[in-house]
């Protein structure tokens, strides 16, 4: 509709970023709780699980990366509901700017603050001796299976970011999210969880999308899994972006 | 249709009416806002007013009626009001982790406005926070983050601009900053519709108050006609007594 919805949501973009660099310690959170994680799993539990494979930290690191954005995604609706709380979400609407940038730019800032904490996470994993035998075609699948997966659950944290009555509220939708890789094929596989358990597991989708990573982390063929990865990231990504925006709309109406 | 042929309103509205569910807020409110002038919209808590500045500014959609601002319908050509409009809400909608001198910037780079920097820092004087300038807004006083508020709000010099209860919250002093930038608003011809519930604050500034209550303008007039209709003053002798703001001021060391 407007021409300048780039250059509105590269200004605004600009600015939440500076949000999240001014403010290290949402950086260091997000980082540092998976990282706590690994440290713990792989030097203190890991000993006693028995994954069927060599190094548990090379088992373990892509359910650590879930765990990493979905942590992240928290403060995207931390971020968007201080906006609204604060009145400087009804100043960008009243101004004449491209409206959708102003989602847009937290989406983007979402989607960069996260994929820092991947880095960081993995450089850590390399120390702690995870090893990759990808190729750079198997690198570039798992970051783009990263990049769908955060944009699907950034716009899931919109939805509260949008609709939430306190910042409690706006953040707390992360914890389920968080857990969700524990039943998983994440920490270990799923063969030795008892029926029910290894029903969900199997099912919901953390084991697909760490399996497909783990098979593209060693090089291997990836199976089913990948397409069951992308079609659950591409479905939650449509529902929550549907929800979304009829949410934002609601705001204006 | 009005009672000025000559300049069209700034602001039109007509048959206003707003629900939240089945709290009827608005149910039918008239006014007009000459152009060049200061009207306040006075009321209590919850009756509605800023709910009239959010339909204006494109916020809000009205259930029934209209509204023109700057000869632009709000619901029809809304981005044409968007152009014509700046809002100052209710609480002071400024960035608290971005620096006073960047708050600025940002919002002349979304108004598509050339030399940012230029624009900011003649504001930034203009309002007196050049020394504040490159200090993170959440470490200013409640006065500077109003006066903050309102630089932000004349960038790109928009006609009309909105002040949805700008001085609740502040202390004396701020509330006499806040007055005087929007007297020097108003004489720079910038039409200024402003939301209170501090009768002195309408009486001060507003050329023209109109009293928002039970969802409808119950009067709206000058303030000599709104003392008209009350019976006619008497003649009494009080002693004048200092208010307590004198004492404060006297004592702050802040004369007007």
């Amino acid at each position: 509709m407007t021409t300048h919805f780039f250059g509105d949501t590269a200004v605004l973009t600009g600015r939440s970023l500076r949000h999240v660099t001014r403010s290290l310690d949402t950086i260091i959170t997000t980082a540092i709780t998976p990282i706590a994680m690994m440290l713990l799993f792989v030097y203190v539990l890991g000993g006693a699980i028995n994954t069927g494979t060599d190094s548990y930290v090379t088992y373990l690191l892509p359910g650590i990366l879930i765990i990493t954005v979905a942590s992240g995604i928290a403060y995207t609706a931390y971020r968007l509901f201080l906006d609204l709380a604060s009145g400087i979400f009804d100043r960008f609407h009243s101004m004449p700017i491209a409206r959708s940038s102003v989602l847009w730019a937290h989406v983007i800032t979402s989607l960069v603050a996260n994929l820092i904490s991947i880095v960081v996470v993995v450089l850590v994993g390399l120390l702690m001796g995870f090893r990759s035998s990808a190729g750079v075609l198997g690198w570039l699948a798992v970051g783009g299976i990263l990049v769908l997966f955060t944009l699907a659950l950034t716009w899931l944290a919109v939805i509260p970011g949008l609709t939430a009555t306190s910042v409690d509220g706006a953040s707390a939708f992360a914890y389920p999210l968080i857990f969700l890789p524990f039943i998983s094929s994440a920490f270990v596989p799923t063969q030795t969880m008892p029926g029910p358990v290894r029903w969900f597991a199997e099912n919901q989708p953390v084991t697909s999308i760490v399996n497909a990573i783990r098979d593209l982390f060693a090089g291997t063929p990836v199976g089913a899994d990948l397409w069951i990865a992308l079609a659950w990231c591409v479905a939650i990504l449509v529902v929550a972006y549907l929800v979304a925006m009829a949410a934002y709309r609601r705001k204006l109406a | 249709m009005t009672s000025t042929p000559v300049a069209a309103p700034a602001i039109t509205v007509r048959g206003l009416e707003k629900s939240y569910g089945k709290v009827e807020v608005l149910k039918g409110v008239d006014f007009d806002v000459a152009r060049g002038s200061i009207f306040a919209l006075l009321g209590s808590n919850g009756a509605g007013k800023t709910t009239v500045v959010k339909i204006l500014a494109t916020l809000l959609k009205s259930d029934a009626g209209s509204a023109g601002v700057n000869g632009f319908d709000v619901a029809r050509q809304a981005a044409d009001v968007r152009q014509s409009i700046s809002l100052t809400g209710q609480f002071a909608a400024v960035d608290e982790i971005l620096t006073g001198r960047e708050n600025l910037v940002l919002v002349a780079r979304l108004r598509h406005l050339r030399n940012p920097g230029t624009i900011a820092d003649d504001l930034l004087e203009r309002f007196g926070l050049t020394e504040a300038a490159t200090r993170k807004v959440s470490t200013y006083s409640g006065g500077m983050r109003r006066r903050l508020d309102i630089a932000m709000s004349l960038i790109g010099n928009p006609p009309v601009i909105f002040l949805d209860e700008p001085t609740t919250g502040l202390d004396p002093q701020a509330r006499l900053e806040v007055w005087q930038a929007v007297r020097e608003l108003a004489a720079a011809g910038t039409t200024v519709l402003l939301t209170t519930q501090y009768l002195d604050e309408a009486e001060q500034l507003a050329n023209r108050i109109a009293i928002l209550h039970d969802g409808r303008i119950i009067v709206d007039g000058t303030l000599a006609e709104l003392k008209q209709l009350l019976p006619p003053a008497k003649v009494e002798y009080v002693e004048k007594q200092p208010t307590l703001e004198d004492v404060f001021l006297a004592l702050v060391g802040q004369d007007t």
